[in-house]
């Protein structure tokens, strides 16, 4: 806890922007180098959890090969050696961005994280939309409304949002809006004939809805938009209910602050106050929790995708271990891990650059 | 909340205060964790059918009928009673409150207190693995040690194990933190000294003088906590990692049966185990919530603060 105070201390003494900067590379080299025992504890974790139940081809094909069949598919894929032997070899491959061959269909795990990556980037991005379109402005009108009734029910909604699991809020709203108002489709990325025209594009991205935009075909982004909204919305207000209430305090935080007071004293009106004056500071934290919200968009995701048949990571991952192919597994949680280290660090440095005092 | 309140004019003036949302706040929380407690112990009793009953005297269920006299929220693809189910489920849901309550606070508490106290390299290596692990979504965690436990197709130990187990990986981080970053403070103080002058060997310090001024801020991290293992186990059984039908009845397992039945239109299988799980978990968030407004005195009652205006600033009413 002493070293941001000297950090800080020294940034004031000394006045050229040299010594700060400097600080802040040498901070931004040792946060950087952090990510990599972060991913490594994670990957490790999940490698020896995974090799306590056994190897991965007993797991996925134990009860159907002869006991010489099996042998035979284990030696051939190493699976017999020394577990740390096994464990280097696994990290090493990792390192060189190899992860490894599915056991059940036998397709390299990176292509499996490259095909099914977008759909779940795509998806991501909806919720993210939802979440910042929703929590931002509702939190404003809580906390203007502060104590009041507004205040109240909102509070009570991102209670709601948090307490009511991401597949319950899916299964709802399909029953809803797809199902009794049948107004929008309950299932998939896309419809069948707009999957085939999007897939058949000269080069795809992956994510429907920039392939969709690219052909200039209308009814193809109506078709993408129109799967879009349900999933997003599911995963979206998990986070809505977040962002919420992050606004709702830090908005009553400057709102009592001294240069706000003085604003209103100087006539500003309480609308413009509210948006000119006391917003845009309490709108920097969001930047933060927005990526500290991946992780719990990543295990969210896995549910939505469930609950919707949305082909993404999460769709496949829990695919994959009904199937028991743990090459799989390890392959998408690894990618997960790494996901959320990397972007762990982009919030630090984002919290660095806006606020001197957490460096060290 | 606001209909409920405006029935009652003698409360209605106290909302405006901010009192009176934190005391509906409480109270909702309070009832709400009670009426999940009174189910879970008493569920037997309540219950008209056993969680795994398929068939009564006049024979088979019958699967996916409608509600009725016999079947108040009708029965599942598997012909299960709904109603049954719906209040067995909560008393799976407290096993797992324990259980990961059990497993999250010994060891953060311990090692938080230890770490913190005695400080040097082994804290840094430990603050180090709880930043890691605190990182890490909880419901991954839980789906690989359910794999672990129980190769994925659980009993009600295996399931409630893995979820209790992951629950307790994201936890104990957290315990550990808060109590470590306590310790710290206290361990500052002129009465740690004075125990340490008169020659108080360090286990007594660390459990009479150090423990007891740490652990306050506790309380609140049980009931987040006590939120994220329902919905932990919830998340795992929907996606077929839970707790067979026939070991124990659980919401999440119900509402991944009932995925299918939503999209054919039938409500009454997905309905109830789902409201289970909000109002459980409003409950306990509820009950989190205003025990934070009551730790945080900027939040706690507006007008005690002089700062603040007393009829809050940009009102524009």
């Amino acid at each position: 806890m002493s070293t941001p105070t000297q950090e800080t201390t020294g940034a004031v003494g000394t006045p050229a922007d040299g010594a700060a900067g400097h600080g802040f590379a040498r901070y931004l080299v040792v946060r950087f180098l952090l990510i990599f025992p972060t991913v490594l504890i994670l990957v490790s974790l999940v490698f020896f959890l995974m090799r306590l139940t056994g190897d991965p081809i007993s797991a996925a094909f134990g009860d159907r090969l002869t006991p010489d069949q099996l042998h035979a598919k284990l030696h051939q894929a190493g699976y017999d050696r020394p577990l740390l032997s096994q464990y280097l070899d696994y990290l090493r491959s990792l390192a060189t961005g190899d992860f490894g061959r599915t056991v059940t269909d036998n397709q390299p795990v990176t292509h499996v994280l490259t095909t099914y990556g977008s759909a779940t980037v795509e998806l991501a991005f909806y919720a993210l939309l939802v979440a910042l379109a929703v929590g931002v402005p509702l939190g404003m009108v809580a906390a203007s409304h502060r104590d009041r009734a507004p205040d109240a029910a909102l509070r009570l909604f991102a209670i709601l949002t948090y307490a009511t699991p991401v597949f319950f809020v899916g299964l709802l709203l399909k029953l809803v809006f797809a199902i009794w108002l049948g107004w929008l489709p309950s299932s998939g990325r896309a419809g069948t004939a707009v999957q085939l025209f999007l897939q058949n594009q000269t080069s795809t991205t992956g994510v429907y809805l920039i392939d969709a935009l690219r052909s200039g075909d209308a009814t193809a982004v109506a078709d993408v938009v129109r799967h879009a909204v349900l999933p997003g919305l599911a995963l979206g207000l998990l986070v809505a209910g977040v962002l919420l209430r992050l606004v709702r305090t830090n908005l009553i935080g400057t709102l009592s602050a001294d240069y706000v007071d003085a604003a209103r004293s100087r006539g500003v009106a309480p609308l413009r106050l509210l948006t000119h004056h006391a917003t845009r500071p309490a709108l920097i934290p969001v930047v933060t929790v927005l990526g500290l919200q991946v992780a719990g968009l990543l295990g969210g995701a896995v549910l939505t995708e469930t609950t919707f048949e949305w082909k993404g990571l999460g769709y496949e991952l829990a695919h994959y271990l009904t199937t028991r192919d743990f090459p799989a597994v390890q392959g998408i949680v690894a990618l997960f891990a790494v996901v959320v280290a990397v972007t762990n660090f982009l919030v630090d440095v984002v919290a660095a650059l806006i606020d001197p005092r957490v460096r060290y | 909340m606001t209909l409920l309140l405006t029935r009652r004019p003698p409360l209605r003036p106290r909302i405006r205060t901010g009192a009176g949302v934190q005391r509906v706040m409480l109270l909702t929380g309070l009832v709400l964790t009670g009426l999940f407690l009174l189910t879970a112990l008493l569920g037997p009793l309540l219950a008209p059918h056993g969680y795994a009953q398929l068939t009564d005297s006049q024979g088979l269920f019958g699967t996916q009928q409608h509600p009725s006299g016999g079947h108040p929220l009708g029965t599942t693809i598997a012909g299960y009673d709904v109603l049954s189910r719906t209040i067995w489920g909560a008393r799976t849901a407290l096993l797992i409150i324990v259980a990961a309550l059990l497993l999250s606070v010994v060891p953060g508490t311990v090692l938080g207190l230890v770490s913190g106290y005695l400080g040097g390299r082994p804290d840094r290596l430990l603050v180090g693995l709880a930043d890691a692990l605190y990182a890490f979504p909880p419901l991954l965690l839980a789906i690989v040690m359910s794999i672990v436990i129980s190769g994925g197709r659980s009993s009600l130990t295996g399931g409630l194990g893995a979820a209790a187990c992951s629950v307790a990986v994201s936890f104990v981080p957290q315990y550990f933190r808060v109590v470590r970053a306590e310790v710290i403070r206290v361990k500052a103080e002129p009465f740690v000294d004075a125990a340490r002058v008169i020659g108080t060997g360090p286990w007594r310090i660390m459990t009479r003088h150090v423990l007891r001024n740490s652990v306050r801020t506790l309380p609140l991290i049980f009931t987040i906590n006590a939120s994220e293992s329902i919905l932990t186990l919830a998340g795992l059984g929907f996606l077929g990692f839970g707790i067979e039908p026939n070991s124990a009845a659980e919401w999440g397992y119900d509402l991944n049966r009932a995925v299918a039945d939503v999209t054919a239109g039938i409500w009454w299988t997905a309905v109830p185990p789902g409201l289970g799980i909000v109002l459980t978990v409003l409950g306990t968030t509820l009950l989190s919530e205003s025990l934070t407004d009551l730790a945080d005195p900027r939040l706690r009652k507006r007008g005690t603060t002089p700062l603040l205006p007393a009829d809050g600033g940009a009102d524009d009413e």
